[in-house]
Parts: C-alpha cells; sequence; structure tokens
C-alpha cells in the first residue's frame, strides 16, 4: 500500500477552546458547540469571517440530520467546505486531518473543528447507555445483552489472560488521570480518588468497574486549523502538525482480527514516519481512554512500552505529569470530559495547550512534542497525530 | 423461556442463518472459490470477494476466547438476567461469534474453556444459538 502523503508543517492549530464542562443543564448541545467556538475563536484572535471551513462529528442527545449543515447554521457559517463525520471517537483526530489535507490542497484556508453533547443532561443516564448500544452489532451481538463496558471489558479480560495484567493495575489508570484532572480548572471531576475507591467502585462488567468507565459529561470543545503563513501573525503561539495516520480495522468487536492488537501501531507508524519522529522523542500524549483498559494498550501499541507493560507502566508512575511520559494531563475522559466525540478532541486542546507552556502545576516541562491518539467503536478506527511547538 | 428478550431480525445476508437456528443448526458462510469461512453472513466473501458462497452447518464446538459478566445492563431488557456471561466463541471451524454462555456453570467460564451450540427459546419458534461449557 502507497504511504500516505505528508501533511507535515502543511497546517498550524492556533486556537483551542473548551464549553464550560460537567452538568450544564441551561445549555443546548449546539450551544456547547458555539460557546467552544468562540472560545476558539478568541484564543486564536480571529474574526468568524475568517473562517472559511467547518468540520463536526455526531450527536446522540438532539436529533439532527446532517450535523455539519445544523451546525453551520446555528453559527451563521456559510463555509466552502464543511461535514460531519462519525468515525466513533477517532472523529476528531481524523476531522484535523481531513481539515490538513484540504488546507494543503488549498480547498479552504481556515477551518473550525468542534464536537460536543449535552449527554449528561440533555438525556437520562439510562437513555445515553442505551443509545450507545448502537455501537455493538444489531443482529449478531445485541441480541446478548453486551454493552460497551462489556466488550471494552473482554479486551481487558484477554489482556490480563496473555499478559498478566491486574485490576489494580487498570485502577491506576483511573487514579492518575484524577489527578491530573485536580489540577485542570474546567475538569468535571474534582475530587481526588484512592485505588481502594477504584477497585471497590459498583462492578460494570467484570473486570471493569465504574471507575473505569468514561464520563458522562455536557461539553463541548473546538480548535482551529489554518496555514502556518496565517498562523505566523496571529496572538498565540501556533502549534504545528507533523504526522498524523488513521487505521481502520473493523467496527463490531466479534470482527476485530485480534483482542490484543488493534490499529493503533500502524495509525502510530504512519504518524511517527512522517513527523520522522519516534516514540523517545514524544514529551507529552493524550490518549483516548474511555476505559482505564485503552491507554494502557495504546501505550504498547505505540511504542511507549513492551507489548503486555502497559499496566506496569501507569502503577509505577510513569504516565503522572514528572514522570518518563506524562499522559492524559488534563484527566482525560476519565476525569475532564467525556461528551460523544468531544471527548478525544479534548486530548488535542490539551496537546496545543502544553506545547504553548505556561500551565502552571499542569505543566509537563519542556514539552515541545506532543502526541495524541483517538480511537472510535471497540478500538476499530485509529487516529494518531503528533504536534511540536516549531516546525522541527 | 424469556420472552422480554430481542428476537433475531433476519435481513437478506442472514434469513438461512436464522432459519437454520429454529432447526437448532449454526450456519456458517463458506466462500466456494477461496475455501475461507466468516462470521457475520455477508454477501461476499471479506477474503477475496468472490460473491459464490455456500451455507455450511458448523459443528457447533468451540473454545472461549473471552468473556464478561455483565453485572449492569445496558439493554433493560437484559437487567432480569443480570448477572450473565457475554464471551467471544472461537468455532472450531475458525470463524468467532458472540453469544452467550448459559447454564449453572457459567459464571465459573474461563478462556480457553471449551464449550458446546445450544439454542434459546426466544418466542414464537425464534432461537438463537448460545453456548454451555463442556465438562473436562
Amino acid at each position: 500500500m502507497k504511504t500516505p502523503a505528508s501533511l507535515k508543517n502543511k497546517v498550524a492549530l492556533v486556537g483551542v477552546g473548551e464549553s464550560d464542562i460537567g452538568r450544564v443543564p441551561h445549555m443546548s448541545g449546539l450551544g456547547l458547540n458555539a460557546q467552544a467556538a468562540k472560545r476558539a475563536l478568541d484564543d486564536a484572535g480571529l474574526k468568524v469571517s475568517d473562517i472559511d471551513g467547518l468540520l463536526t462529528a455526531y450527536s446522540f442527545t438532539e436529533p439532527y440530520f446532517m450535523l455539519g449543515s445544523v451546525l453551520c447554521e446555528y453559527l451563521g457559517l456559510k463555509p466552502r467546505f464543511n461535514a460531519s463525520m462519525v468515525v466513533g471517537g477517532a472523529s476528531p483526530a481524523v476531522m484535523l486531518k481531513h481539515a490538513a489535507e484540504a488546507i494543503a490542497a488549498g480547498q479552504a484556508e481556515t477551518i473550525l473543528v468542534c464536537a460536543g453533547e449535552n449527554r449528561a443532561t440533555g438525556q437520562s443516564r439510562d437513555a445515553t447507555v442505551a443509545t450507545l448500544l448502537a455501537v455493538g452489532h444489531p443482529y449478531f451481538e445485541q441480541p446478548y445483552g453486551g454493552s460497551i463496558p462489556g466488550y471494552y471489558a473482554m479486551i481487558a479480560q484477554r489482556h490480563m489472560h496473555k499478559y498478566g495484567t491486574t485490576r489494580e493495575q487498570l485502577a491506576h489508570v483511573a487514579v492518575q488521570t484524577r489527578e491530573h484532572a485536580l489540577l485542570h480548572p474546567n475538569a468535571h471531576m474534582k475530587k481526588p480518588v484512592k485505588l481502594e475507591e477504584v477497585l471497590a467502585a459498583k462492578p460494570i462488567a467484570d473486570p471493569l468497574g465504574m471507575l473505569d468507565c468514561c464520563l458522562i459529561s455536557d461539553a463541548g470543545g473546538a480548535f482551529i486549523v489554518t496555514t502556518p503563513e496565517r498562523a505566523r501573525d496571529l496572538q498565540a503561539k501556533p502549534v504545528y502538525l507533523q504526522g498524523i495516520g488513521e487505521y481502520h480495522t473493523h467496527e463490531h468487536l466479534m470482527c476485530a482480527p485480534s483482542l490484543t492488537e488493534f490499529g493503533a501501531t500502524e495509525s502510530g507508524r504512519i504518524a511517527y514516519e512522517m513527523a520522522g519522529l519516534g516514540p523517545r522523542d514524544i514529551d507529552v500524549a493524550q490518549l483516548y481512554d474511555c476505559f482505564t483498559i485503552v491507554p494502557i494498550l495504546e501505550l504498547e501499541e505505540l511504542g511507549f512500552c513492551e507489548p503486555g507493560e502497559g499496566g506496569a507502566f501507569f502503577a509505577a508512575g510513569h504516565a503522572r505529569i514528572g514522570g518518563k511520559l506524562p499522559v492524559n494531563t488534563h484527566g482525560g475522559m476519565l476525569s475532564h470530559a467525556h461528551a460523544g466525540a468531544a471527548g478525544g478532541l479534548f486530548g488535542i486542546v490539551e496537546a496545543v495547550r502544553q506545547l504553548r507552556g505556561g500551565l502552571g502545576a499542569r505543566q509537563v516541562e519542556g514539552a515541545e512534542v506532543a502526541l495524541v491518539h483517538n480511537e472510535g467503536g471497540i478500538l476499530s478506527s485509529h487516529c494518531t497525530l503528533i504536534l511540536a511547538n516549531d516546525r522541527g | 423461556m424469556e420472552a422480554q428478550l430481542p428476537q433475531p431480525v433476519a435481513n437478506g445476508d442472514s434469513l438461512p442463518y436464522w432459519q437454520g437456528a429454529r432447526e437448532r443448526k449454526l450456519l456458517i458462510r463458506q466462500c466456494k472459490a477461496c475455501g475461507e469461512l466468516h462470521f457475520m453472513p455477508r454477501h461476499l466473501c471479506p477474503s477475496c470477494w468472490s460473491d459464490q458462497l455456500e451455507w455450511v452447518q458448523a459443528k457447533g464446538t468451540g473454545s472461549v476466547h473471552s468473556f464478561t459478566v455483565i453485572r449492569r445492563a445496558s439493554d433493560p431488557a437484559f437487567a432480569s438476567r443480570v448477572p450473565y456471561v457475554v464471551a467471544l466463541i472461537d468455532l472450531d471451524e475458525g470463524p468467532r461469534m458472540m453469544a452467550n454462555v448459559l447454564g449453572g456453570d457459567a459464571m465459573s467460564v474461563a478462556i480457553g474453556d471449551r464449550v458446546q451450540v445450544t439454542f434459546e427459546d426466544r418466542g414464537d419458534g425464534a432461537l438463537v444459538p448460545q453456548f454451555t461449557r463442556v465438562a473436562g
């Protein structure tokens, strides 16, 4: 297969924004997107008229068809480039890739990427959980009463069987991302959590308990992508895309080629190759963490540790701020926010902020290169991207 | 019978599969061109794209590739069944499918356990393939 054309240094991220996060009952899903978009625009120092493209994902809480067009209408935009993308949690990283492709091809100059939903208050918790059943195969999985936590639990179980990963190692992921969230002023979770509390939390699907599962938040996130030339005279320090790759192997767990090897290895390989960098060059990583097993797998697949050692990596504290490779410095989807495609988008927002610097206690000292990984479905669709605060 | 559990929904790809299940047969698709077996049933072979496929009856034996015990059901229809086992079963013929492991000893299931197909009544004559552990 042909190597994808390079997108290295073709675009810069110049503005990032988060809506209010948590339980925000007075705002609609579109409102959360709009608030995040306005904050990203202000962050960039751009005008609304500078935006000539928009990408968004999907919403489970609001019944709109053509969400990209709906959001443009809501925001009063008439762009020349617009789409809604549905590759699950991988959507934000894939949207960045599509934005970069469009900008590199001259189809647009400045693209707003946003996503978000009012999942905490826009519908009941049970309705959210039931809606998410659609990720399972309607005819060959759903008749057996599985659930998204259940599918990921089967992956965790297999990892434990193959490598000896422990229940405690999974719990360390939840504890550490919570520690990071407490350093983030806008994180959904505000209280620390102890290892024993994670282990004793309500069981959901063995071996996963409630605190191994991501949040259900009201949240919207946005970032703005433009050309490096346009970025030069904007107010914030630009962050440059160095490498990006995607890889898709299945949607439904029963069709996954393996329960221990997923598409992150290949999406990461493409991203590293494009950037001319390797795992050792990464200063901070924002990994997808819908369940505690997931960042463990991603650490392994993206080359930060050997296969089977992801759990020990977390348990040893290497993923803490100040550790070998700080992971999910904003608190991830386990503790910062999860609302549809916004969950993975906040990893991109946080990577940009880390590379700009000045985050106080949350700052990874000397961060120059960041990696973000998004995955969608049941580790089905993968996209890895590498950002840097200079052009390499 | 737990009539409240979902009944199978057949479509153009799967009608013979669900008809077979009504006769307590586990049918899988085999490609006549390359010989590969696959699950779930499709219009063409996902290995070579030949549309010359046939239905073959699986022996109904296999092993547990992985499993979970659902302690909180996402689908309200399954709430009364909690806790229950959802597993990925590797059929001896090769293809992998999802099912419940049923039976009095289901909660002691482990990866690698041998299992045998059984058929669960979902009402109106509809049966869905399920598995039970094989002793020894």
